[in-house]
């Protein structure tokens, strides 16, 4: 399905819809206030962007310092060229340890590789273990949101999946009791796991550590108990120096959720005594974007998720109707870059109005991408014929003067003598919910022109 | 000095008044004018709907059209934001003519402010005026500061209509949030944008506007769609319109 | 092919088609430890509020005597019948860390007391490494926990902060800012999500 259609059944339950809209507005007011009491804000932005940039224009050299850095730690280094690699990588080291059960802390690319139902499908018990995730994951249903995962759901609803999974009380719907209760359950689940995976949200190539931030402290215990830990990330969040992190983790939490810093910042470098520490360097599409000076930015993305707390589209229409791993602003570049087939629809999914792009704590030029993106898809032949049409059609009317005279007195004419049932019709989706202008006899060039021809008058004071 | 006017395509059409208190405002600060004739549209709608090839030679059209001029004014921060800061890709780095059109195409706001140095308006305006900060003209040409950016600048909109006498702004909920107009994003995403369009105007009847205003009359024609279909007791005008009606009434702040 | 020759097949496919379109190289931006910064008049001050902020609480005691003191009124050590301290003098412990080799045996700590090294002001954090302990997990695990740093190890921001560790010398370091929190069911603030229930940072001014 298209994006359209999916924001449409969203905003159809309007309380809804609102409720969604205002949770993700706290958290943007949260942010801008977070933001507002660093007086060097804008500069943290404009070096974390500048980081980034770097980092990447020297990728080759901080990926192979990283994995030599990270080796002599002691740290098994693993590429993988796909989604498909990846996932293979970590099943063969899980087969290696036997391992049954593995706790996993958030992780996009986990999920953009689709780890969890291959694991699954390898018989290996696999539980998401920050509450957002756990309780998608209790539902069936893919993340709405990468720092908020389930943001699209009632505390009610979260009663009754947990009234059913985890035999909370009936009716219960108290955050308090819920978070206590997934405590319990997952404190189990933390006990037994044989392994723990972990996305990344910095490695360092001056170290060869990586940085995990939760709230939570969920990839921390995820990790500290079983013997393997897994963590897997995408190559383009290294960063070069430790002192790159300052920049980073002042910037991410305030985007984030409005937090001054995450509850835990763990830096690892290396495995504990007699256990192991994997990484996995995933490419899986991002080479191909470095190559394209358009989207290159994208890469620069700390997936703090402001964009999507402050775009006006996503907060109305919900994570689900993009479809797509990271939904929202970045999503809409990331996903079609990946099938621009499958996505063609995201990138109109945006009124351009470059909130994204002001809020973006590593200043990636959200919404020029968008638009770029659209540029992209029309190359390829992947917009729709009839908005292809009607484009040429406008065009063919601008470029000539007189037709576009002719044709805009039409359209007044019309407008002001057509009946109601004519104009507004299912076929014009302006009319739903909106009126048309109110059609003047004339055009401004006509009241321009007998205007100018009455100003020899010595009468006539023109307001 | 040689100022054109740039009325866009959809003003010309169905917002003459908008063009002509854009002609009143000029005149009242002595600004000599000319309307180019041939112009039509900027490309703009199909420069955002993917359709580059289509906006290409609309592009090539406007600086034809408006070349020679010292400056190019327009009513609309949407269409001089399309001229300013995305014709480039239509032509070669080099070609000075497209550069000079492009860099001399100014909102009105932008050019009585930064040009003619205004920094009060004389006149009156006795109403609540809602602004609605369009977003190109926000985030695009900066004619104020957006609440994402923590950095001051000033609000240009509020710099002309400020010291009108009487007058009154909203305390909006949301001070720059997007009305959804978009261009083909209203229609293609007609359930987004109505909703987003319909937060707006609630917004402006909790703060009590009575007038709406905006530099763009673009959020203002799906924004006046909207209050007319739903029958809300709000005026709309473009912010030129504001200030053409107030300079006609004579200031005590003027003597 | 054997996993090792299929890794080394992968990193040189990839690190060819990243060298294939590099862009140009763009500088690095300088980042001294004392630049143009946030500081703050009174540091601790600023870390007790952002502490209180995100759920913690700042106890500033003359020595470690007194925080030992305070810390037996404290209702949640009261309350823990497991305890474990690694600071002689501030709390004691029913479980001896050394003995213990399975971190799992640490799952019933109900209040653990450990050292931090420093605080930053900025963002209530305080800096920990497992230098400090056998097993990190006893930063995660515990029910309740407390951090005890000097008093006068309090820094303004994170640039000063990374300015003096040496982040990569210990295979666990990190940032601890108030008790384990999370929001995800309908954006409300619960504390106490998979780690600590509280946290105290003791400032401790004769250490
Ligand atoms: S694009 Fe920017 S704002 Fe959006 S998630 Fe990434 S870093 Fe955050």
């Amino acid at each position: 399905m298209s994006h359209p259609p999916l924001a449409a059944e969203f905003t159809a339950n309007r309380s809804r819809a609102h409720w969604h809209d205002k949770a993700l507005w706290f958290v943007r007011e949260k942010r801008d206030r977070m933001a507002n009491s660093v007086p060097e804000w804008e500069q943290l932005r404009e070096h974390a962007s500048a980081i980034k940039m770097h980092t990447v224009s020297q990728l080759p050299l901080y990926l192979e310092q990283f994995e030599r850095n990270a080796l002599a730690l002691g740290v098994h280094v693993h590429w993988a060229e796909t989604a498909e690699d990846h996932n293979r990588i970590v099943l063969e080291i899980l087969q290696r340890h036997s391992v049954k059960r593995i706790v996993k802390s958030k992780s996009m690319l986990t999920e953009e590789c689709h780890l969890n139902p291959f694991l699954e499908k390898n018989g290996i018990e696999v539980v998401d273990t920050d509450l957002g995730e756990r309780i998608v994951q209790l539902r069936n249903e893919p993340p709405s949101h990468i720092v908020l995962p389930a943001i699209h759901i009632r505390k009610e609803e979260v009663g009754e999946c947990f009234h059913e999974h985890l035999g909370t009380e009936k009716g219960a719907s108290d955050p308090a009791y819920l978070t206590e209760a997934a405590r319990g359950h997952l404190r189990q689940k933390f006990c037994q796991a044989d392994a723990g995976i972990t996305g990344v949200n910095f490695a360092i190539a001056e170290t060869g550590g990586i940085v995990v931030c939760t709230n939570e402290g969920n990839a921390d215990l995820g990790v500290s108990l079983p013997k393997v830990h897994i963590a897997c990330m995408g190559i383009e969040k290294l960063i070069p120096r430790v002192s790159d992190l300052a920049v980073f983790l002042r910037l991410l939490a305030r985007s984030a959720t409005g937090q001054p810093i995450t509850t835990y910042s763990s830096h690892f470098h290396g495995p504990r005594p007699g256990c192991e520490l994997h990484v996995v360097l995933v490419d899986d599409g991002r080479s191909g974007i470095i190559q394209s000076s358009e989207f290159r930015r994208s890469l620069s993305c700390i997936r703090c998720g402001a964009c999507m707390n402050t775009c006006p589209v996503y907060r109305r229409s919900g994570g689900h109707s993009y479809e797509s791993t990271v939904p929202g602003p970045i999503g809409s570049i990331l996903a079609p870059l990946k099938d621009s087939e499958k996505h063609s629809s995201l990138p109109f999914a945006c009124s351009l109005c470059g909130s994204c792009t002001d809020v973006c704590p590593v200043k990636i030029d959200l919404h020029h991408q968008l638009l770029a993106m659209r540029g992209l898809l029309g190359q390829r032949r992947l917009i729709a014929t009839s908005k292809k049409l009607s484009m040429k059609f406008v065009a063919g009317i601008m470029k000539r003067t007189w037709l576009f005279n002719l044709l805009g007195k039409f359209a007044r004419l019309s407008l002001r003598v057509l009946p109601r049932f004519a104009i507004y019709h299912r076929f014009n989706p302006w009319g739903r919910q909106r009126e048309l202008p109110e059609a003047p006899a004339k055009s401004f060039r006509q009241m321009y022109a007998d205007r100018k021809s009455t100003a020899s008058n010595p009468g006539d004071k023109s307001k | 000095m040689k100022v054109a006017l740039f009325i866009p395509c959809y003003v010309d059409q169905f917002y003459p008044n908008v063009g002509m208190a854009t002609v009143a405002v000029l005149e009242h600060f002595g600004v000599e004018h000319e309307f180019p004739l041939s112009q039509t549209c900027c490309g703009q709608p199909m420069a955002n709907s993917g359709c580059m090839p289509e906006a290409k030679p609309l592009a090539e059209r406007f600086v034809e059209v408006f070349d020679g001029f010292d400056y190019i004014v327009a009513p609309s921060g949407s269409c001089v934001s399309m001229v300013r800061h995305h014709y480039e890709e239509y032509f070669d780095h080099n070609d000075t003519r497209s550069r000079k059109v492009r860099e001399n195409t100014l909102e009105l706001s932008e050019f009585l402010t930064r040009v003619l140095g205004v920094t009060t308006v004389f006149g009156s305006f006795p109403h609540q005026v809602g602004i609605h900060q369009s977003c190109h003209g926000l985030r695009e040409l900066r004619l104020a500061s957006s609440s994402e950016v923590m950095k001051k600048r000033d609000d240009l909109l509020k710099t002309l209509l400020g010291n009108l006498d009487g007058i009154r702004f909203s305390q909006l909920a949301r001070k720059d949030e997007c009305c959804g107009f978009g261009g083909t994003f209203a229609v293609a995403e007609e359930a987004v944008s109505c909703m987003m369009g319909d937060d707006r105007v609630n917004d402006h009847v909790q703060a009590g506007t009575e007038v709406l205003t905006a530099g763009d009359m673009s959020c203002l024609m799906h924004l006046e769609g909207i209050i007319r279909r739903q029958k809300r007791k709000i005026r709309v005008m473009h912010f030129a319109e504001i200030l053409a009606e107030a300079v006609n009434v004579p200031s005590t702040a003027r003597r | 092919m054997s996993s090792a020759s299929k890794n080394s097949a992968a990193r040189e496919a990839i690190l060819r088609r990243v060298r294939a379109a590099l862009p140009q190289s763009t500088p690095l931006p300088e980042l001294p430890a004392s630049g143009p910064w946030q500081t703050f008049e009174d540091p601790t001050t600023r870390f007790r509020e952002v502490l209180e902020s995100v759920g913690g609480l700042m106890v500033r005691v003359p020595d470690v005597g007194a925080a030992d003191a305070w810390l037996r009124d404290f209702e949640p050590w009261k309350k823990s019948a497991t305890r474990l301290t690694v600071i002689p003098g501030l709390g004691d412990s029913t479980l001896d860390l050394n003995s213990i080799d399975d971190p799992h045996a640490l799952e019933h700590v109900g209040f653990a007391v450990l050292k931090g090294h420093f605080g930053v002001a900025e963002n209530a954090a305080v800096w920990v490494t497992d230098a400090d302990v056998r097993h990190r997990v006893l930063y995660f695990i515990p029910q309740h926990m407390a951090l005890a740093i000097p008093a006068s190890q309090i820094v303004n921001n994170m640039h000063e902060a990374y300015g003096r560790i040496q982040v990569g010398g210990y295979p666990f370091s990190g940032f601890i800012s108030g008790p384990s929190k999370t929001a995800d069911i309908e954006q409300s603030l619960v504390i106490g999500a998979h780690g600590a229930r509280s946290l105290v940072v003791f400032l401790i001014e004769e250490w």
